[in-house]
C-alpha cells in the first residue's frame, strides 16, 4: 500500500496574548490510498488545526512546524505559496463543518463547481460543466443540471453540504480532508452524508481524512483512528485495535459507553470524562491527560511521555504504564 | 429580478412625485408668488391680474397637477431675470455638472477602493494607518478649505493646472478632487470593513481550499461580496456630492448647475431655482435606482425580495 499522506512530528505555534499556544504537538500519522483515517478527540484538541495545517491554511498568526509532510511523496513543507495552491484543491481537497456559509452567496453552484476544475485542469466550459452534473449526480442530488444554475440561499443545508463533497472531488484529489462534515446538519441527515463520503471515499479509491465526535461513525467507516487529546494524538491504530483493546486511559474512557465495536450507538459522543484539559499555553511537560487519569503516577508529572508501541504492531500509545499493564486495564474495564 | 426591478421603479417613480411636490411648493414659501412676479411698484390690481393670468387663483391641486404636467413635457417655467424658458438655461448648464460629478466620483472611487482592499489586506500596517489618516483628514477637512489650497498649490504656486473656467478637461481636475475627495473617507473606511468581514469568512477560505489564485480569491471571491454596500453608498454620496457642487463650482468659476443656483438664489430668481432642485433631485432618484439594479445583480439574495 502506498502513502498518500504522511505527517511527522506536527505542530503548530500561535502567539496568543498570555504567550506562546501549542495546540497541536508532535502529530504523526499517515494515510495510504483507499483508506479512512480518522481524527477523533474533543472540542479544542487540535483537529482542525491540524487538518488547516496540512493545507497549509493555518490562520496568518499560526505557525507550522514539522519533520515531515509528504503528499505522494512530495514535500509540501518547503513548497511555493504557489506550488501549495496548484496542490490544493487539486490532489487534496477539503470540506469544512459549516456548509451553510462555506459556499460564496454571489456565484451559482455551477459556477463554483466549474472554477474547481477550471483553475487546475485545462478543460472547456462545457466539460466542467459536465464533470459538475456528473459529480452532483453522484452525490445525490437529483435534477442536477437545473442545480447548476441555482445559488447557495436557495439549498437547504444538507444540500449544501453534498455540494461542497461534489466540489472537492472535481478534480479527483488523492486526499480529501473532512473536517466534521455533519456537525452542523440535521441528525437524520447526518449518517446519510457520512455514508456517502465513506462509499465515494472506496470508489474513487482516495485517501480520506475524517475528523468526527461520532464514534459510532469511526466504528463503522474508519480504517485507521487517531485519538487527540489536547494536541498530540495519544493513541493511533488499527480501528479494530483501537476498539478491541484501547491503550490509553484516555481512549479506554472514551469507548467506556461503547462495549462492542459494531454495536456502537450511533451518536455516542465524547467527553464524558470528568476533569479538564490542561491549558497549552507555554511549555508544559510530562501527561497531559494525568489530571484526569486514574492511574496517574509521579512520573507522570515529570517524565515527557512518548509514542511507544503496543502489544500488536502499527499501534502507538502515549503513556508510561506498560503494555501489558494496558491490555490488562483495558480487559479488566471489559469485564467490569 | 424583474419582478425585482419593477419594485424599485414603482418606489422610484413615489420618491419622484413626491419630491415635485417639495419642489412645487417652493414657490409658495417666499411668500405670495403673484406679489413677488409684480414688483414692489405694482398695484393691487396688477397683482389681481397676474394672479389670474398666471393661474395662482386656480385650486392648488390644480395648479399642482397643470406644472406637473408641464414639467413632464420639459417646459418649467419662465425665468423673469434671465427672460428666457428654464428648461433651455438649465439642460444647457446640466452637462457641465454632470461632467464634474462623474469626474469626482471616479477619483473619489479609484483612489478609495483600492486604498481601502489594500487597508484590509494588511491591516494594522503602514498601509491601513496611511489609509486611516487621509480619512479622517478627508473628513475634517470642509471642501471649500481644501479647494482652496489646491487652488494656491496647483494653480497659483505651481501653476500646473488651471484655476477656473471650463475650457478643457484640465479645468475640471481640481474641482473634480475638492468634491470627489470629501466622498472617500466613507467609501474607503466601509470597503476596509467590508474586505476585513469578508476575508475571514468561512467561503473564503473554501476558495482558498480550491487551490484559486490570489487575485481570483480577493477580487472574484472577496471584493465582490464586500463591494454590495459600498454601491448603495455611493449613490448617496453621489447625492451629497451634487449639492457640494454649488460650493465648487462658484469657487472654480465653473459654468455648471452649481454656480446657477448660486446665481439665481442671489437673484431671488424662483423658477430656476425650482427647476434646479427638480432636476438634480430626479437625477438623484435615478442614480439610487441604478444603485438598487447593480446591487441586484451583485447580490443574488437581493433579487427575490
Ligand atoms: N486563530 C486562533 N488563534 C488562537 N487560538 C486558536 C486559533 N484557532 C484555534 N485556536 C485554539 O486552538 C485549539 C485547537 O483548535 P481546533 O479548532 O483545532 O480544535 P478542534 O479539535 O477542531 O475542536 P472542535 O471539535 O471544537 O472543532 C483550541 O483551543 C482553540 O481555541
Ligand atoms: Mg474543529
Amino acid at each position: 500500500m502506498s502513502a498518500v499522506l504522511e505527517v511527522e512530528e506536527l505542530s503548530v505555534d500561535i502567539p496568543v496574548s498570555a504567550g506562546l499556544l501549542h495546540p497541536v504537538q508532535g502529530v504523526s500519522f499517515t494515510v495510504n490510498r483507499g483508506e479512512t483515517v480518522c481524527i477523533v478527540g474533543e472540542s479544542g484538541c487540535g483537529k482542525s488545526l491540524t487538518a488547516l495545517a496540512i493545507m497549509d491554511l493555518l490562520p496568518s498568526s499560526a505557525r507550522r512546524l514539522a519533520m515531515r509532510l509528504l503528499l505522494d511523496g512530495e514535500d509540501m513543507l518547503n513548497a511555493s505559496e504557489r506550488r501549495m495552491s496548484d496542490i490544493r484543491g487539486s490532489k487534496m481537497a477539503m470540506i469544512f463543518q459549516e456548509p451553510m456559509t462555506s459556499l460564496n452567496p454571489a456565484y451559482t453552484i455551477g459556477n463554483q463547481l466549474a472554477e474547481a476544475l477550471t483553475r487546475h485542469r485545462r478543460v472547456s466550459r462545457e466539460q466542467a460543466r459536465e464533470r459538475a452534473v456528473f459529480l452532483l449526480e453522484k452525490v445525490g442530488i437529483t435534477a442536477a443540471a437545473s442545480r447548476l444554475r441555482q445559488y447557495p440561499h436557495q439549498l437547504s443545508g444538507g444540500l449544501r453540504q453534498r455540494v461542497m463533497i461534489a466540489m472537492a472531488l472535481m478534480c479527483g484529489p488523492d486526499l480529501i480532508i473532512a473536517d466534521e462534515p455533519t456537525t452542523a446538519l440535521d441528525v437524520t441527515i447526518q449518517a446519510q452524508i457520512l455514508l456517502l463520503l465513506a462509499s465515494l471515499q472506496k470508489e474513487f479509491q482516495m485517501g480520506m481524512i475524517l475528523i468526527t465526535h461520532d464514534l459510532g461513525v469511526v466504528a463503522r467507516v474508519a480504517d485507521r483512528v487517531a485519538v487527540m487529546y489536547a494536541g498530540q494524538v495519544i493513541e493511533a491504530g488499527d480501528a479494530r485495535q483501537i476498539f478491541q483493546q484501547p491503550m490509553h486511559p484516555y481512549t479506554q474512557g472514551l469507548l467506556d459507553c461503547i462495549p462492542v465495536p459494531g454495536k456502537t450507538q450511533r451518536g455516542a459522543h465524547l467527553g464524558a470524562i470528568p476533569g479538564i484539559v490542561p491549558t497549552l499555553i507555554g511549555d508544559f511537560i510530562g501527561c497531559r491527560f494525568r489530571e484526569r487519569c486514574n492511574y496517574a503516577m509521579v512520573d507522570c508529572v515529570s517524565e515527557e511521555v512518548s509514542s511507544r508501541d503496543a502489544v500488536q504492531s502499527g499501534h502507538t500509545y502515549r503513556c508510561l504504564l506498560g503494555a501489558q499493564q494496558c491490555a490488562d486495564n483495558a480487559k479488566r474495564k471489559a469485564s467490569a | 429580478m424583474f419582478v425585482y426591478a419593477l419594485k424599485r421603479l414603482g418606489v422610484a417613480v413615489l420618491v419622484a412625485i413626491t419630491v415635485s411636490m417639495v419642489t412645487f411648493s417652493l414657490l409658495y414659501l417666499s411668500g405670495d408668488p403673484a406679489m413677488a412676479l409684480a414688483g414692489e411698484s405694482a398695484t393691487q390690481q396688477d397683482i389681481e391680474n397676474i394672479r389670474r393670468v398666471y393661474g395662482f387663483d386656480r385650486p392648488i391641486i390644480l395648479q399642482y397637477l397643470s406644472w406637473a404636467w408641464g414639467a413632464l413635457h420639459g417646459h418649467l417655467g419662465y425665468s423673469n431675470y434671465l427672460r428666457t424658458d428654464v428648461a433651455a438655461v438649465v439642460f444647457e448648464r446640466l452637462p457641465t455638472t454632470m461632467t464634474l460629478g462623474a469626474a469626482a466620483i471616479s477619483f473619489a472611487l479609484i483612489l478609495s477602493i483600492p486604498l481601502g482592499v489594500l487597508a484590509a489586506m494588511r491591516p494594522n500596517t503602514v498601509v491601513d494607518r496611511f489609509a486611516l489618516t487621509l480619512a479622517v483628514v478627508g473628513q475634517a477637512l470642509p471642501s471649500f478649505w481644501f479647494a482652496l489650497i489646491l487652488i494656491f498649490w496647483l494653480g497659483i504656486e505651481w501653476r500646473l493646472l488651471p484655476i477656473t473656467g471650463t475650457e478643457s478637461w484640465k479645468n475640471f481636475i481640481m474641482p473634480a478632487i475638492a468634491l470627489g475627495y470629501y466622498v472617500t473617507p466613507g467609501v474607503m473606511r466601509l470597503t476596509r470593513a467590508g474586505m476585513l468581514e469578508v476575508l475571514s469568512s468561512d467561503y473564503i477560505r473554501t476558495a482558498r481550499a480550491k487551490g484559486l489564485r490570489s487575485g481570483t480569491v480577493l477580487f472574484k471571491h472577496a471584493l465582490r461580496n464586500a463591494i454590495i454596500p459600498v454601491v448603495a453608498l455611493t449613490a448617496v454620496q453621489f447625492g451629497f456630492m451634487l449639492g457640494g457642487s454649488i460650493v465648487i463650482e462658484t469657487i472654480f468659476a465653473i459654468n455648471g448647475l452649481g454656480y446657477l443656483a448660486w446665481e439665481s438664489i442671489q437673484r431671488a430668481d424662483m423658477p430656476v431655482m425650482q427647476a434646479i432642485v427638480l432636476v438634480l433631485a430626479c437625477i438623484y432618484i435615478v442614480l439610487t435606482f441604478l444603485a438598487d439594479m447593480l446591487n441586484a445583480f451583485l447580490d443574488p439574495r437581493i433579487r427575490v425580495a
